[in-house]
């Protein structure tokens, strides 16, 4: 885990080679995490990637969360490992709902035909960002799966489809908005003919 | 009929004369008797059917570990209630032992498996998840296998223990061979709080149910009257 | 999809394999292209056993979130209560007693060979080798009386807490423990006598299902599929937690990364395991099995009719839980499969805001078509079988 000066000295040098891209750095509990602006995030990890004093080269797990009320709502976080110095860094890029990160690109995923719901609309009715597959390949189960649990579009994924809930499935079951389903329990003294 | 009990010596002696062909008259028609019991096609199928069971091997999350992959095993051995023959193919099964949460991607293929079997055939809900959803109360889990296809037996446990699938296996048994369990309502004398009892849902049971329910009812009422046990009510 | 070419010298068959087969490891589905025997195309369809444990999380306090999370990666299930108990003992800062860090490696380190034997027994009975299953859970029964002596469960036990473990071991674990912690490598030993010359086992793992180091690296491939291709990364090792950093134990590495170098790290790491078990015995120190910060852990009961102040913190634990100040944290530990990782957010309630695992299973399941394209049917089955993917951690 770079230390809190490591850390400050990271976002240093990468002002120099991409200005603009990190928003801000937090270490908290003893980890360190970059925020970035979503529509550069390739940037950061390519640098993060392949910077020679850096090489943080397995990414370890992509996931998202739901800061509602709080906005920008969502964050996609980025964990990666740098293997030789045995070091974690966090990248998190904030998304609003129904604002697009960066430019609108034409090239959307082509639709499977599927359903409704399982692959993406074109518009930026979804908060959208790029993949990072081409950097990190074990990044497309997980952004597949990010999709499908918040709704939200990786430009450039090759396959950007429902990965765990059923292919016509409408809805993006982890949102805090999305209900928690389920039945009520009907217990003796709720049912009046029981009585 | 009454037949007296005889000492293994007569009956050795009488099984070798047997074999030499010197049994005669009354020897013989008792020896008969002995060997020869008369029942209905129906008992004997029910009982053919019972003890040769073939489960599918069907496992879902982790009550699969516990069953169908642990009760084969030697400390839990499923092979001395006959059902050793597990089949992979659902043609070929009679027991689908629903072991785990059914997820609503799920459920039409666990509905579909159900539908290819052939009858005569019978479904467990093992352990909680299957039997009510168990804790997981959410948007991805059916609430109990029983919203989508009949259930014979529901073993509860989250995981159940390996015993505990296995007695649920001996009363699906007793099920199967038409003597079904009525557990606590023979227990606390509970009689007549059933649903259909008290005007419920169905309110008249099928006949094969009534006709079961009467003799069940029956025959522990003469077993607390040959014991003298007091009757709980 | 892309057009439908027709190609009229080869002949490409779309079979598709699972949910329900004999052969697959929990309901996995796989949409495979063969061209006679040979596999061309792989695409694994998951979600069968999806159960939406994440959002249940959100809804529970923390210590009520602790069943729901175990019952994921259903075969290695203290993984799963050590990845999320530890992620919030670093959410609130709270240490826990050297005891609770011992009684811990042991019953992650049992669970290790639970979950490694369970692993032996079904490959092998896909494989054919069909009584290595009543062996491997012959010692997986003992182990299992082991939990449950412990904590009253033979899966699933909610043993764990935040702050330590929910209570001490009884007398009588300790020897029992011992025993067979030396036992495991006799045993080991005896499976190794059975499979390694066997001629149909060996033809069937040795050169089958290699996918080069980087090309795993790339994947986020972690756990015995990656040390078994040369890379000795082990989260144990690397970023030591618990009791780990005082035991002494190696980390089996293969060389070429084949089924048969995958099964020989499995099988070495249960000796391994069973001696950190010994070890761990050896020097389980004394004092309290959780902490004793009556915010965050329940006091004993004992106390519950003498301490006035026993009872208010009993009574708030019970009935809201312990609040949590806003922050996030990503712990991960060693699972059997490989890197189990917890992701924890929490806004200041009594609940969590966001659980999320990141799950090895899940992960290496990537691999699998490099593992499996290009070589038979056969082979397919195999490569899933020393892939060992658990489908509950896969789908949660």
């Amino acid at each position: 885990m770079p230390d809190a000066p490591g850390l400050e000295l990271i976002r240093g040098e990468i002002e120099r080679d991409c200005p603009g891209a990190v928003l801000a750095t937090s270490f908290d509990r003893n980890q360190a995490a970059l925020i970035v602006d979503p529509a550069r995030n390739l940037d950061v990890l390519r640098w993060l990637k392949e910077q020679p004093g850096q090489r943080y080269t397995f990414l370890s797990s992509l996931h998202a969360a739901d800061y509602l009320p709080a906005q920008p709502r969502f964050a996609v976080h980025y964990e990666l490992i740098n293997r030789d110095r045995v070091e974690r860094i966090r990248v998190k890029a904030m998304l609003d709902e129904r604002r697009p990160a960066g430019p609108v690109s034409d090239t959307s995923p082509a639709p499977t035909g599927a359903g409704p719901a399982s692959s993406p609309p074109a518009g930026g009715e979804l908060p959208e960002i790029d993949s990072c597959v081409e950097l990190f390949p074990t990044a497309e189960a997980q952004e597949r799966e990010v999709f499908d649990f918040f709704g939200i579009v990786f430009r450039g994924h090759p396959n950007l489809t429902r990965i765990l809930m059923p292919d016509d499935y409408v809805g993006w079951p982890q949102r805090r908005d999305f209900p928690i389903g389920g039945e009520p329990v009907t217990f003796t003294y709720s049912e009046a003919r029981y009585d | 009929m009454e037949v007296e009990r005889r000492s293994l010596r007569e009956k050795q002696l009488a099984a070798r004369d047997m074999l030499r062909g010197d049994l005669e008259g009354e020897d013989l028609e008792r020896y008969v008797e002995e060997r020869v019991v008369t029942t209905t096609f129906e008992k004997v199928q029910n009982w053919a059917r019972a003890n040769s069971i073939f489960p599918l091997t069907f496992g879902l999350a982790c009550c699969a570990i516990e069953a169908p992959i642990s009760i084969v095993t030697a400390r839990y051995d499923l092979a001395r209630f006959g059902a050793e023959a597990l089949r992979a193919s659902p043609r070929q099964a009679d027991l689908i032992i629903l072991s785990g949460r059914v997820s609503i991607k799920m459920a039409p293929v666990v509905r579909r498996l159900y539908d290819q079997m052939l009858e005569p055939k019978w479904v467990m809900a093992m352990g909680a998840c299957s039997s009510s959803a168990g804790m997981f109360s959410n948007y991805a889990v059916v609430q109990g296998a029983d919203k989508f296809m009949p259930v014979d037996i529901y073993v509860p446990g989250c995981p159940p223990r390996p015993e505990a699938v296995l007695y649920g296996f001996t009363k699906l048994q007793r099920k199967i061979m038409g003597n079904p369990d009525q557990s606590w309502r023979r227990r606390y004398n509970a009689y007549g709080t059933e649903e259909w009892a008290r005007g419920g849902p169905r309110s008249e049971p099928s006949p094969e149910a009534a006709k079961a329910y009467a003799e069940a009812k029956r025959s522990v009422e003469n077993l607390r009257e040959e014991t003298g046990e007091p009757s709980l009510a | 999809m892309t057009e439908q070419v027709v190609d009229r010298d080869r002949e490409i068959m779309t079979v598709n394999v699972g949910p329900h087969h004999p052969a697959t490891h929990g309901v996995l589905r796989l949409v495979v292209d063969l061209e006679g025997e040979m596999v061309r195309e792989l695409r694994p369809v998951i979600g069968y056993v999806h159960t939406g444990i994440e959002k249940s999380c959100e809804s529970q306090s923390y210590w009520k979130v602790i069943p729901f999370v175990e019952r994921m990666d259903y075969v290695s299930y203290f993984f799963q209560m050590e990845a999320f108990c530890g992620a919030v003992e670093r959410l609130v800062d709270l240490e826990i007693p050297p005891r609770a860090k011992y009684l811990r490696t042991i019953f992650l380190e049992l669970n290790r060979i639970h979950s490694h034997l369970v692993w032996l027994g079904t490959t092998a009975l896909d494989l054919g080798a069909i009584s290595m299953l009543w062996y491997c859970f012959r010692e997986r029964d003992k182990i299992l009386d082991l939990f449950e002596m412990a904590t009253g469960q033979r899966m699933h036990t909610r043993y764990f807490q935040v702050g330590g473990v929910i209570e001490d071991i009884p007398l009588g674990f300790e020897a029992k423990c011992r025993a067979f912690a030396e036992e495991m490598p006799i045993r080991v030993g005896q499976y190794e006598d059975l499979l390694d010359r066997n001629e149909v086992f060996l033809s069937r793992t040795k050169g089958v299902g290699i996918v080069p180091r980087e090309r795993l690296l790339e994947l986020g491939v972690t756990g015995p599929l990656l040390r078994a291709a040369g890379e000795p990364w082990d989260l144990r090792k690397a970023t030591p937690y618990l009791a780990y950093p005082e035991v002494e134990f190696k980390i089996p590495v293969g060389t070429v990364g084949d089924n048969y170098d995958r099964y020989r790290v499995r099988v070495a790491e249960m000796v391994e395991s069973s001696r950190i078990v010994a070890q761990c015995l050896d020097a389980l120190p004394d004092g309290p099995h959780i902490a004793d910060d009556r915010k965050y852990v329940l006091p004993p009961r004992s106390e519950l009719s003498t301490s006035m102040e026993s009872l208010i913190h009993h009574f708030k634990l019970v009935t809201e839980g312990f609040r949590v100040e806003p922050g996030e944290v990503y712990y991960a530990i060693e699972n059997p499969r490989g890197e189990l990782g917890c992701f924890v957010v929490a806004d200041g309630s009594a609940k969590p805001a966001r659980v999320h695992y990141r799950d090895p299973s899940f992960v290496n399941l990537q691999a699998f078509r490099d593992m499996a394209v290009g070589t038979y049917v056969a082979d397919m089955i195999a490569s899933l079988g020393m892939l060992d993917p658990i489908l509950g951690g896969v789908d949660r």
